[in-house]
């Protein structure tokens, strides 16, 4: 839509348009018992140097979800309807070579496991010049200086020399940064972590979520963070997707959520982090567990758990809803949500 | 006796000229582990596998050499001189039809080498890309792989070589394609095992991640970390083709007289085995300490091969 006008023009447009744009994704799995919905029906957006967080448990499709931005959930993976535009291209329609040219290039990724996620083969130095010879189409000379300046720019002492050591020679904490600055070697204009400090002591969670901090103000890059631990989202994260059962059930900004949470969900999840200043003999919960992907309750997902739940919950699936600028929430429950006309019944109609 | 009795006394002595050299070594060494320092290395601390590996170059000079350092051809017959124990001018005696022993032990290393060098070639040449796509890819090419594989290892290796040689007629050629490809199966197996074992570890999904092509993933990330098992496999499989080879041999369908293998000259000289046990005996010695050597240095390598154990016997050291 972007038209071929002035630079100043396209440029304002594109601050307009979010970088990211994820709209009504749904992924679904083949297991071994029938086809289960893992991400079911989700949209948000992602603007250019932005964070944002996705939280929810295990099980709840934000991993899913964010392999999906990179077509990696895996062969058992379909998806089954939506889009996911990377400033205006759909990212789910796109040939494989112009996805593979996307990994790495535009959009870069770090995982969970540090101890696991580098080549126990390759030095370090080989692997982050890797991608530079594959996208840059630098020469491997060019690629290993550029390889030294990144491990420089993520704080690893002695940057030349560490180029020639192997994975098994570094700490955790040194090899999240090896894999960072890989991610980010190619300038990213999106970096995707999927639980980058979950693996790693809380000393160092910190350093490493600082030089996320520090490295996207300098390269612009925007962050979608995906976590379990709302505590790295209130420091890091701009704004927050809360995913319960494959859905978001809240969205806002991060100011917002932890002050006014709209959801359940959220409340529960907020009263589950242990507050500091008194004692408890134990901790705070949510009772019962996540439903199984093979048996979805009947209207909305968390009314078996929920401590606020109505009857009208068991039959109403609530969609997502704007109840304040800037936040949403999928909760009947709430004073100013009106379900628009007929549309929770269409809900509840669909098969789980 | 003597070629064995060679090795045997051979073997020792550059062990016992390292552990001398190493005390001082040690002191100094601090240099970065070189291909050939982690060589030195693990032929140190694995004396097994410093005999089996001049065990290895020993015959492997006796097959390149073998017209220049035989004595005598080897298919050049005396009846006159025929069942003579061993002499000065006959080391290891002579058989029925007067031909030397020992330059046909020599020359015997040559087929023995060469068809099971170049058949493991040949399996892993075919053995291994089919596995890797079938581990990689898994699916109906996983399952086609998988009944083929099956249907093979139905089969004793030696059988199906046996099948192919009967088909296409005895040649060395034909043995080298014959071991080949009855090993194929077990080098699709290991690397269809090794390469499901690597493809869900999180190393290629962040390589993935990184725009990396399923051919350019299976080449740098798959190969270089399946490679330890295979090599080790091929190790064995080259003591095995060579024991299928004088097997074919013994049984006629393989080198064919008067090309002298260890094989055939075992099956000749059973016949004689009462009036010179000899003549069986040490064909026998030669084949038993080949297959034994490739046996030995195929677990010294895995050793070598293995960058963490590699450290971990630097770090021992200091």
């Amino acid at each position: 839509m972007a038209g071929p006008g002035n630079g100043a023009s396209a440029s304002a447009q594109d601050s307009a348009a979010p970088l990211l744009s994820v709209r009504d994704l749904r992924v679904a799995f083949d297991t071994r018992r029938g086809r289960v919905v893992a991400v079911d029906g989700i949209s948000f957006d992602l603007d250019e140097g932005e964070t944002l967080g996705i939280v929810g448990e295990s099980g709840c499709g934000k991993s899913v979800t964010a392999l999906s931005v990179l077509r990696l959930a895996g062969r058992a993976a379909h998806i089954l309807s939506g889009s996911i535009r990377l400033a205006g291209r759909d990212l789910l329609t796109v040939s494989d070579a112009e996805i593979q040219a996307v990994r790495g290039g535009e959009v870069g990724m770090v995982f969970q496991e540090p101890m696991t996620s580098l080549n126990p083969v390759f030095t370090v130095g080989e692997q982050i010049a890797e991608p530079l010879m594959r996208h840059r189409r630098l020469s491997r000379r060019a690629a290993l200086d550029r390889a030294a300046e990144l491990l420089d720019k993520v704080g690893i002492p002695t940057p030349r020399a560490r180029l020639a050591s192997y994975p098994h020679e570094l700490s955790g904490g040194m090899r999240q940064r090896v894999m960072i600055a890989m991610a980010l070697s190619c300038q990213p204009r999106l970096l995707i972590a999927d639980e980058p400090t979950t693996a790693l002591d809380v000393t160092v969670q910190a350093q490493i979520l600082e030089l996320l901090a520090g490295l996207q103000q300098e390269f612009g890059t925007a962050i979608m963070l995906i976590t379990h631990d709302l505590g790295v989202v209130a420091e890091f994260a701009r704004r927050a997707v809360v995913m319960y059962a494959g859905r978001i059930v809240e969205q806002a900004e991060v100011g917002a959520l932890f002050e006014r949470p709209l959801h359940p969900y959220t409340e529960g999840l907020l009263a589950s982090i242990p507050p500091m200043e008194e004692d408890l003999d134990s901790l705070r919960t949510i009772e019962g567990t996540v439903p199984s992907p093979h048996a979805m309750p009947p209207g909305c997902r968390f009314a078996p758990r929920c401590a606020a739940v109505r009857p009208a919950c068991r039959t109403i699936d609530p969609p997502l809803l704007a109840l304040a600028p800037g936040h949403q929430a999928a909760c009947i429950a709430h004073a100013d949500y009106r379900l628009p006309a007929g549309s929770g019944q269409a809900h509840a109609d669909t098969p789980a | 006796m003597s070629e064995a009795a060679a090795a045997r006394d051979a073997a020792p002595s550059p062990d016992s000229a390292a552990t001398a050299a190493a005390a001082p070594t040690a002191a100094i060494a601090d240099a970065p582990p070189s291909m050939l320092g982690a060589l030195v290395q693990a032929l140190r601390a694995d004396p097994g596998a410093a005999a089996g590996c001049l065990v290895i170059l020993l015959f492997a000079l006796a097959a390149l050499l073998a017209p220049w350092i035989a004595p005598y051809d080897p298919t050049s017959q005396n009846i006159a001189r025929a069942m003579q124990g061993p002499s000065a001018a006959y080391w290891l005696g002579t058989d029925e039809f007067g031909r030397d022993l020992l330059s046909r032990i020599i020359h015997g290393a040559r087929p023995a080498l060469l068809v099971g060098v170049f058949s493991v070639v040949v399996s892993v040449a075919i053995g291994v890309p089919i596995g890797m796509l079938a581990g990689y890819h898994m699916g109906w090419i996983d399952r086609v792989v998988g009944w083929g594989v099956d249907i093979m290892l139905a089969l004793p290796s030696l059988l199906f070589a046996l099948m192919i040689v009967a088909l296409l007629g005895p040649s060395t050629g034909v043995l080298v394609v014959a071991i080949g490809i009855s090993h194929v199966p077990i080098f699709v197996r290991l690397a269809r095992g090794s390469t499901l074992v690597v493809r869900g570890l999180e190393y290629v999904s962040q390589a993935r991640s990184f725009g990396a092509s399923d051919f350019h993933i299976l080449r740098r990330h798959v190969l270089p970390n399946i490679v330890g098992p295979l090599i080790i496999m091929a190790t064995l499989s080259i003591a095995g083709a060579i024991r299928e080879e004088a097997s074919l041999s013994f049984l006629g369908l393989g080198v064919q007289a008067p090309q002298p293998s260890w094989g055939n000259l075992i099956r000749d000289g059973v016949a004689e085995v009462l009036e010179a046990p000899q003549l069986a005996i040490l064909p026998g010695i030669a084949l038993t300490l080949a297959v034994l050597a490739f046996n030995m240095v195929g677990d010294a390598l895995r050793d070598m091969l293995d960058p963490r154990d590699l450290t971990a016997a630097t770090s021992k050291k200091h």
